[in-house]
């Protein structure tokens, strides 16, 4: 593909150009890619031809590392310097993980997010994460044989703020383009095409490695509706293993001592597992440094043990059918997603509960990464047959901490995104000219209950009477599920505000300075790469002016419209020059030029589809 | 532009429009919740930020701007309690929850006498009858309000009971609560 089409001013470049989109679903045991080929959407595989990138890094010397299979197979062999289900770390400190000390890795303390000691030192998370997006990306390009103009990355409904945040620095670390943060129960409803096949009510049941998640949905005339979501971003397959793996050592009294032994057991515990779910008994064989294991376990046995887990998902059943004032009865279907639905007792506890059979039809490991490319190949504008559009919710509430350690709630959960919502407060002491906001989430009344996600302070309220001060706290939330948070004093006008990165904060420079030093070991020319994604950036824009303009250019004056064109040659010109800096001076002059235009085509849209609807209305 | 619309839709001041402006219905509190959800849904359609992710950050930045404005009044339409607050504040009475929590003393005695009942209430039949109780007074409340907006305009009379409707409201939260706690247990 050509970085950059030159075309006349007044024409528009080939309009049936492809752009390659890819859908990532980053799973806790498995990642996978997926993008549309042919209109069909379809997982790429390795060389090998398995479209399953386990979920595994193993660090090695010298600043080398092996990934997905390969690290897989050293697990139990190098359990310290293998990191695996490092999805349960995004966005969570040390005191937020209830069983530290079952990883076998080693875990430290770091401000804000947990780290991971390994040989080549102590790794982030979302460094991890991003080792296993770049693997996913490389094995896109190398096997669509073009760049990727975008990502859909999906993540756990019931996902928080940082672990959301932690995803997207993730991503961005990887060196791809986030198009859009889509929610796994909701990807895989349009992979399942409801909107094609029926419009009503479905749930989404999505039980994966690490994560529980409830959807409801509603589809109409076109637009999946998200009413209410639900889950338990720490509860998944991991917990069935560690179930039955700490019900098998309680039997034969033996204890766990070493990584290597916790690595084997929870290996085999997975194994049996899978074929509980296909035989009625199994033989957990395994050999520890401290004794051998030879134990027969039936599938009664281990329902038993788990059954608190499947309970536990049931419940967060009820609360999302509630908070959606709905019945199961009104559902028109539930589908089941994630590997962990293949448990046998999974299927019967769910048909049981929501009183109808589970839609089984497509891949539970791949549809989410389906639907995830389905809706990336959509949003770079590739024309597909249906208009979708996915309207989603908030999975938590957010509030900020008052007088007494309580949370007043500012958005309650399940309130369709992007939103803005204020709320005023007042200062409690005479003379206060501070306040110190602490931003929260969760569905708890007292502060110590509920996930902090940010502080900040409004500073230089004029010295008032306690009470006289009116803040105007506002929460905005865009459409990945983002937050921020902005105060402002009412009669001063005194404003304060903050994009909250959640307070492991990795800061745009640090990432800067992460992908440089990832790049110096991969022996990539940064320059080069910020050359070449400056020059897809002005594409993007310069098309999408050329778009603009064939459609609306009506509306600008004669010399409004020179002006641009002339803004969009300069920038042309810059982008066959190999000034990366200079590109992005054109961009945004192109940018600032444009602005009036945009907002009026805007403006002329909705009421086109006010005027549409009128119209309707009235006949 | 053969159509009059209802109101008059300037494209400049739309985006700082009432939530009623911006979804063209008429401003009253009994509205037609249907044409209300097609109405989001055709907007949302042509403003969310998807429909925009491949245009210009003047673009993006208008898109995130209209979208979040459309949900927020969508929001505030949908909910009975909401829209009718709002409709009071567009006629210049603020209910001011927090600061004006002044109501007939007869409202404030049955609310005690009925708080102290969910204190000591433990059976189902016991939750079910505070439930009743509260949904009722809901209803009748929600009908005054309707009237006192749209029929017989008296909206510091509505701003008064949408504040006893507020009550009601938290009140059957915490029935909700209670009962989860209790009966869980």
């Amino acid at each position: 593909m050509a970085l950059l089409q030159i075309s006349e001013p007044g024409r528009a470049p080939d309009p049936h150009q492809r752009r390659i989109a890819i859908g990532i679903d980053l799973g806790t045991t498995h990642s996978l890619v997926a993008t549309m080929m042919h209109g069909v959407a379809e997982c790429l595989p390795d060389h090998e031809g398995r479209v399953m990138l386990p979920s595994v890094v193993q660090y090695l010397p010298k600043g080398k590392r092996a990934i997905g299979h390969n690290a897989s197979h050293a697990a139990s062999a190098d359990p310290q310097n293998t990191v695996t289900s490092v999805k349960r770390l995004m966005g969570r400190t040390l005191a937020d993980l209830p069983h530290a000390q079952r990883w076998s890795v080693a875990l430290v303390d770091l401000p804000g997010m947990v780290g991971i000691q390994t040989l080549e030192g102590v790794k982030t998370p979302v460094e991890v994460s991003a080792e296993l997006l770049a693997t996913l990306r490389q094995r896109a390009e190398e096997s669509l044989d073009d760049d990727i103009t975008g990502a859909v990355i999906t993540v756990p409904a019931y996902f928080d703020d940082a672990q959301r945040q932690a995803t997207k620095d993730a991503a961005k670390l990887a060196g791809l383009e986030v198009l859009r943060l889509i929610n796994e129960p909701t990807a895989a409803a349009i992979a399942y095409g409801l909107d094609q096949a029926s419009e009503g009510l479905f749930a989404v049941y999505d039980l994966g490695g690490g994560t529980f998640d409830i959807s409801i949905l509603r589809l109409s005339q076109g637009v999946f509706e998200v009413l209410a979501t639900g889950g338990d971003s720490a509860l998944g397959g991991d917990d069935y293993d560690h179930g039955l793996s700490e019900w098998v050592l309680e039997r034969v009294g033996l204890r766990l001592d070493t990584a290597s032994d916790k690595s084997l057991m929870l290996k085999t515990s997975r194994a049996v597992k899978e074929r509980l779910s296909v035989d009625r008994s199994a033989r957990f064989i395994v050999q520890l440094s401290s004794g051998t294991i030879d134990l027969e376990v039936r599938r009664e046995a281990f329902e038993a043990i788990t059954q608190h887990l499947t309970q536990k998902t049931l419940q967060a059943c009820e609360r999302a059918l509630k908070d959606a004032k709905l019945k199961s009865k009104d559902l028109n279907g539930v589908v089941m997603v994630g590997g962990s639905t293949r448990m046998p007792q999974i299927q019967k506890s769910a048909e049981a509960w929501f009183g109808q059979a589970p839609l089984n039809n497509l891949n539970p490991d791949e549809v989410v990464a389906l639907g995830a490319a389905i809706q990336a190949n959509q949003l770079v504008g590739n024309h597909t047959e249906g208009d979708l559009l996915l309207l989603d919710v908030t999975p938590l509430s957010l509030g900020i901490e008052t007088m007494g350690g309580l949370v007043e709630r500012i958005v309650p959960r399940n309130q369709t995104v992007p939103t803005a919502m204020a709320q005023d407060f007042t200062t409690y002491q005479d003379g206060q000219t501070a306040l110190m906001l602490h931003v929260l989430q969760g569905e708890r009344d007292l502060v110590s209950d509920c996930r902090s996600l940010a502080r900040f302070e409004l500073r230089g309220i004029p010295p008032m009477a306690a009470g006289a001060a009116k803040i105007r706290v506002t929460f905005t939330i865009d459409a990945d599920g983002l937050l921020s948070v902005q105060a402002q004093e009412l009669s001063t006008k005194v404003q304060a505000q903050i994009q909250v990165k959640p307070s492991y904060g990795l800061s745009d420079d640090q990432i800067a300075k992460m992908l440089q030093e990832g790049f110096e070991t991969a022996e990539v020319d940064m320059k080069t790469r910020a050359l070449k994604e400056a020059q897809v950036n002005a594409d993007r824009i310069l098309m999408a002016t050329q778009n603009a303009l064939s459609q609306d250019g009506a509306i600008l004056s004669v010399q409004e419209k020179t002006e641009i064109e002339r803004l969009m040659l300069d920038l042309k010109r810059a982008s066959c020059e190999d000034s990366a800096a200079l590109i992005e001076e054109r961009i945004d002059l192109l940018a600032k030029g444009t602005e009036a235009f945009a907002a009026e085509r805007m403006n002329q849209g909705i009421l086109q589809a006010l005027r549409g609807q009128h119209i309707e209305s009235l006949k | 532009m053969n159509t009059p619309p209802l109101f008059s839709l300037n494209s400049s001041t739309l985006l700082q429009s009432d939530d009623f402006v911006l979804f063209q219905l008429p401003r009253r509190f009994e509205i037609d919740s249907l044409e209300l959800l097609e109405r989001w849904r055709a907007l949302q359609k042509m403003a969310h930020p998807d429909r925009f992710s491949m245009q210009g950050d003047a673009a993006k930045r208008l898109s995130l701007q209209w979208s979040t404005r459309i949900n927020e009044a969508y929001q505030r339409l949908k909910d009975p309690l909401r829209r009718a607050a709002y409709l009071c504040h567009l006629n210049g009475v603020e209910i001011n929850a927090q600061t004006n929590t002044a109501m007939p003393a007869s409202f404030l005695m049955e609310q005690m006498n009925w708080r102290e009942a969910l204190d000591e209430a433990g059976s189902a039949a016991d939750f079910d009858a505070i439930e009743h109780w509260v949904e009722t007074q809901i209803t009748t409340t929600e009908q005054a309000v309707a009237k006192l907006l749209d029929l017989e305009p008296d909206p510091n009379a509505a701003g008064a009971q949408v504040r006893a409707w507020m009550f009601l409201e938290r009140f059957e939260q915490s029935v909700r609560e209670r009962r989860d706690l209790k009966l869980s247990l």
